[in-house]
């Protein structure tokens, strides 16, 4: 392994020279994804297994950092069957984001800075994903983070993209406090940073380091759940679970491919990573996975429900990729560790390796439809079918498969979730089943809203005039292409060969007779939206005014948005920042201030000189140590 | 290497400039000694590797003294360890930087030169004295032409801020005294007494005596690093002082005190800083988070960094104050972190003040547009300040934290999830600030048609920005710098503890 070690080196190099143009960056990404090709294919066919099972590689490693003589951060490359997935992942959908952004980003005035931000994204992300230490995964988590603000913030003179990359900052950073406070319990017990060395010394029965985390204890829980409880807090937060979603929807607001790219695909899955990295440990305690579970789950239903009543496409998109990551999270809550009972792990990965495309496909779609409005509502849509084949077509694709309609990729992943919760638990089952249905409602109201419906104004009155500029260029074709060619064969990899819980292949099949229930009600969903959405009706004002205040709510997003601004806002700046700001101001100064003023009275009362200059008062100040020196020396003794 | 250089050297540099006629004179003779600083500073670097890298174990190189006045056993003694080199490379980059921001001063250009450079030499004095007496006397440099600085070159309620500042360093100076003058009483070497932090060391003080006389030690140095509740100067001070007295002070002076607390206070008294270490933590967290609160609500550029430097400085004492090894590395790297990342935040807010005359948050506004490279400097001081990976801040912060944790009871726990807790806290008044200043849409059209850094303040940004990343990037060379000083303070400690 060596070797792979030095080809993802040589990776590294190149992205640490900032690309500054959108050339640059695209070819360096290229070359990129072909190594991370080269490494996958390396790793999991010319080094193939040992002893049935992919080894976890630790390829490099160098101490940055020394905290005691245990613990350190060592930076390090992992490489194991989940990492080397992800780096394929990365580098192509980042690949395909590059390309389309040479045609949807051109005549920028910050062209250059936004493939230097890009590149940095993917810098920190690849960082992230090979990070062979607890810590490691930390400081790229954080700079993911950061590239992610610095992207939302892209049009920096526009308000609400400020305010949308302050929020998915901070509250982001909120959850990764407790990803830290998890590394520092981890780390505590554990005794190393190390993935590796962690999870065999927590693993192993009756060591030191398993003994003292399961029975150290606080309010009941044991510091292992309390550790592995705050390090998903960190992940949940990345990867939008319910409630700390707040920040995707309005992370809209950043350009499409960076949406495509880092709120779609790659940076909210980090989470679901995270979980996944640290499963061995998650598999010894189940109120963690319990917790991840129902996370998952909740978030899975709530933003299908919410997306269901959205009217900004980019924002539907951005619920269905929460529900999605949702499906994920709670697949590797219901999942065990080995054989069969593993399902839930291998389920979710692949879930999260379908999802990238064809997510990654829907968002670089309706970036090609923002490209021709100018708008991202609903109603300036319609009727695009005719001006937009390939878009048309691909999109099209894309929603089948996230519907989870056969052969289509989403299709395979989704049922093997479906499978997992059913084996586990039938409630979970239900909800996720009815969630299903729900995807294929919403998404096809996308789509027929966009593509369909009303045979929609001319090019001309559209305003396009004589600057009509069809699909937009080559660049922004080609990804669309790729991804939907891939969004239709991906399903086919027998996925669980690769990637599995305990890295022994996993034989994964979809029985028919299961497929039944879930096809089946995606179908209904899609003619459902069809019925409501194909045509101009009033069919959907019907149905939205006959839900009523349950509509509104949904509509509302459940008013979870204000009740963070409400705790925000009230509580933490006013009942707290402003308190502390005023204290400041007149209580703790005042009393230095009196001090002052009490010293100043009682100068003036013995001495009545106050000159005010601080020269005489530095006089009378060595004058005071002269004399406390003196006393000092003849009266102490 | 004689160290006496490290004083010799701005000596003459500030006496050539009261020698020289002009104000380009003036100017280039101030930048070259700034310059000549740094270029001794690597070499003093270079010279301890090497000695080091020969297997030189002594707590303290390049000793060298004289006898000063012998009755009382004063004596000019001074050496040092990574710890001092430290704090000393992180003297040359602000003060060059410091200089380079004042280029264009626009009145008595001669004298704030002068004091500028005056002040340097306190804290070098400072940082390598090896003599309780001597290390006051610099303490008293240090102090005295920062009043000056203020109350000549300042804005706003000038007079105010400068008499402020100036009782209460003071006040921490008159403590910090009584401290000293309590340890010197106490000490015994052939039947008298000794000031040498050496042999005051290695002899050791009572408990008894040691309880008494550390408050006054640790306050009196606390109060220069923003000890809560003696933090209220630190507002008032920055906000009216010009620009590279602001980077001066928090920079450097409230550095002062975070190594006073750490050579004099700790290192001395390790039995009384074991005692009282319950009550450093508290009123550690407290300037922590309250710090960060306040600044929350700060609408002042200004304002907002001097709060938020109360809000890091806390973090030293935070590690001085959980006295494990891991910790103390922390706090030292905090010292320099947050001296390097407060001169280029004061250095980003100088220079957008300069142009536009207000630092009020919500007058400015979309400066990204007109001056980007301003812009991104005071992007990369607030970036660091939130401890992002890459900058020093992370390191240092990181840092902290893992020596806490290291302390296994509750009370510790809590103190580090309090700590912990700022880092959100933080991000929200940093891109508050960030967010309403720099990014947003053009509020004051005036503003158009002003133009980007000088050749000056890029270099001077860009200096500390290297300072910065260097340890950010690559802090091993750092923690390794220090770790042979912070061993010996941590071995007194785990001696008394034992």
């Amino acid at each position: 392994m060596p070797l792979a070690g030095f080809v993802i080196l040589g990776l590294f190099g190149r992205k640490y020279f900032k690309n500054f143009s959108g050339i640059i960056g695209t070819g360096l990404l290229l070359v990129s994804a072909a190594l991370a090709l080269y490494t996958a294919y390396q790793y999991f066919f010319v080094n193939g297994k040992v002893d049935g099972a992919y080894p976890s590689v630790t390829a490099v490693k160098y101490t940055w950092l020394s905290f005691s003589e245990k613990v350190s951060i060592d930076m390090g490359i992992i490489l194991d069957p989940i990492s080397a997935m992800m780096l394929v992942v990365v580098t192509f959908v980042s690949l395909m984001v590059h390309i389309f952004s040479l045609g949807y980003m051109k005549g920028e005035e910050r062209f250059a800075t936004y493939y230097a931000f890009l590149g940095l994204f993917t810098f920190s992300m690849l960082g992230l994903v090979i990070s062979a230490n607890l810590f490691q995964t930390y400081i790229f988590w954080e700079l993911v983070g950061v590239s992610s603000y610095l992207l939302i913030g892209y049009y920096y003179d526009k308000p609400s993209a400020v305010a949308a990359s302050k929020k998915a900052f901070i509250v982001t950073r909120f959850a990764d406090l407790g990803f830290l406070i998890g590394i520092l319990i981890l780390a505590f017990y554990g005794e190393t940073l190390d993935f590796n060395t962690l999870i065999q010394r927590l693993t192993e029965h009756q060591s030191s380091q398993s003994i003292a985390i399961t029975t150290a204890s606080f309010a009941g829980v044991t510091a292992l759940t309390w550790g592995l409880v705050l390090v998903f807090i960190g992940g949940a937060g990345k990867s939008a679970m319910f409630p700390l979603h707040i920040w995707l929807p309005d992370a809209m607001e950043g350009p499409t491919p960076v949406s495509a790219l880092i709120h779609a695909a790659t940076m909210v899955v980090a989470g679901v990573y995270l979980v996944a990295r640290l499963f061995p440990l998650f598999t010894l305690t189940q109120a963690a996975l319990g917790i991840v579970t129902f996370v998952g789950l909740i978030s899975a239903f709530l933003a299908a429900i919410i997306a269901c009543t959205q009217t900004d496409i980019k924002r539907v998109l951005a619920y269905s990729t929460m529900s999605q990551i949702g499906y994920m999270m709670f697949a590797l809550g219901v999942s065990g560790y080995n054989g069969e009972a593993g399902l839930g792990y291998t389920a979710s990965l692949f879930h999260l390796f379908t999802h990238a495309f064809f997510k990654s496909l829907l968002f670089l779609g309706a970036g090609a439809v923002i490209h021709l409005i100018h708008s991202n509502e609903m109603k300036d849509m319609g009727g695009l079918r005719k001006y937009m084949p390939i878009t048309h077509i691909t999109f099209l694709v894309a929603c089948l498969a996230i519907a989870g309609i056969p052969p289509f990729a989403g299709f395979f992943s989704k049922e093997e979730i479906l499978l997992a919760a059913f084996n586990s638990n039938k409630i979970v089952y239900g909800i996720a089943l009815f969630t299903s249905g729900l995807t294929a409602f919403y998404m096809f109201r996308l789509y027929f809203s966009i593509f369909w419906r009303a045979a929609g104004p001319s090019p001309l009155e559209r305003g396009w005039g004589e600057v009509f500029h069809g699909e937009g260029t080559f660049s922004m074709k080609l990804p669309l292409v790729i991804l939907g060619a891939c969004t239709i064969v991906a399903g086919l990899i027998p996925f669980g060969e690769y990637v599995s819980a305990n890295s022994k292949p996993l034989a994964s099949h979809v029985d028919p007779v299961f497929s039944i229930a879930p096809v089946a009600l995606a179908l209904a969903g899609i003619l459902l939206a069809m019925w409501m959405y194909k045509k101009e009706s009033s069919r959907p004002q019907q149905v939205s005014a006959a839900l009523g205040g349950l509509y509104k709510t949904a509509y509302r997003k459940f008013y979870i948005d204000e009740i963070y601004l409400f705790v925000t806002k009230k509580i933490i700046f006013n009942l707290i920042g402003r308190p502390a700001a005023w204290i400041d101001r007149n209580i703790v100064d005042g009393l230095m201030n009196g001090i002052a003023a009490v010293t100043a009275g009682i100068s003036s009362l013995i001495k009545g000189i106050q000159s005010g200059k601080v020269q005489s008062y530095a006089l009378y100040f060595f004058g005071g140590i002269i004399a406390l020196a003196i006393i000092f020396l003849y009266l102490w003794k | 290497m004689d160290l006496s250089l490290l004083i010799i050297l701005p000596l003459i540099t500030a006496l050539a400039i009261l020698l020289v006629k002009g104000l380009k004179q003036v100017r280039i003779v101030a930048l070259l000694g700034a310059a000549a600083q740094l270029i001794l500073c690597f070499f003093l670097l270079y010279f301890y590797y090497q000695e080091r890298t020969k297997g030189s174990a002594a707590d303290f190189l390049f000793q060298s003294g004289y006898i000063w006045y012998e009755p009382l056993g004063i004596n000019y003694h001074v050496g040092v360890d990574g710890i001092s080199i430290a704090m000393i490379l992180l003297t040359a980059f602000v003060v060059f930087a410091g200089v380079l921001v004042s280029w264009k001063m626009e009145k008595m250009n001669k004298e704030f030169f002068f004091l500028l450079i005056f002040l340097s030499l306190g804290a070098y004095g400072f940082f390598i004295s090896l003599d309780l007496f001597t290390l006051f006397f610099f303490l008293e440099i240090a102090v005295i032409p920062k009043f000056l600085l203020i109350g000549i070159w300042g804005s706003g309620k000038k007079e105010y801020s400068a008499m402020k500042l100036a009782l209460m360093l003071m006040g921490g100076s008159a403590l910090v005294f009584v401290g000293l003058a309590g340890l010197y009483f106490n000490t015994n070497v052939n039947g008298a007494h000794t000031f040498s932090l050496i042999q005051i060391a290695h002899q050791g003080i009572p408990l008894g005596v040691q309880k008494v006389f550390f408050p006054f030690a640790f306050i009196g140095f606390g109060i220069f690093t923003a000890l809560f509740p003696f933090h209220t100067w630190v507002p008032d001070g920055h906000s009216s002082a010009p620009t590279a007295a602001s980077m001066f002070l928090a920079g450097i002076s409230m550095k002062l005190g975070g190594y006073g607390c750490l050579r004099v206070a700790a290192y001395l008294m390790p039995g009384a800083a074991h005692y009282y270490s319950t009550i450093i933590i508290i009123l550690a967290c407290i300037a922590i988070l309250y710090g960060a609160f306040a600044t929350m609500m700060q609408t002042d550029l200004k304002y907002i960094n001097a709060y938020s430097s109360v809000s890091h400085c806390g973090f030293i004492l935070l590690g001085i104050g959980m006295l494990t090894k891991t910790a103390i590395n922390g706090a030292v790297i905090q010292m320099v972190s947050h001296g390097l990342m407060t001169a280029l935040f004061f250095a980003g807010i100088g220079m957008i003040y300069d142009r536009t005359h207000s630092r009020q948050v919500a007058q400015l506004g979309g400066l990204m547009k007109m001056m980007p490279f301003i812009s991104t400097v005071f992007v990369i001081a607030g970036l660091c300040s939130l401890g992002l990976p890459g900058f020093s801040g992370f390191v240092a912060e990181m840092t902290v934290f893992m020596g806490s944790w290291e302390k296994g009871d509750l009370f510790y726990r809590l103190a580090t999830i309090v700590a912990c807790a700022s880092i959100v806290v933080t991000a929200v008044y940093i891109l508050r600030a960030v967010g309403s200043s720099i990014m947003g849409p053009v509020k004051n059209n005036d503003y158009l048609k002003l133009g980007d850094a000088g050749w000056n303040e890029r270099l001077a940004a860009a200096l500390l920005i290297i300072g910065i990343i260097a340890i950010g990037v690559a802090p091993f060379w750092f923690t390794d710098l220090i770790n042979p000083g912070t061993d010996t303070i941590i071995q007194k400690v785990a001696d008394v503890i034992k």
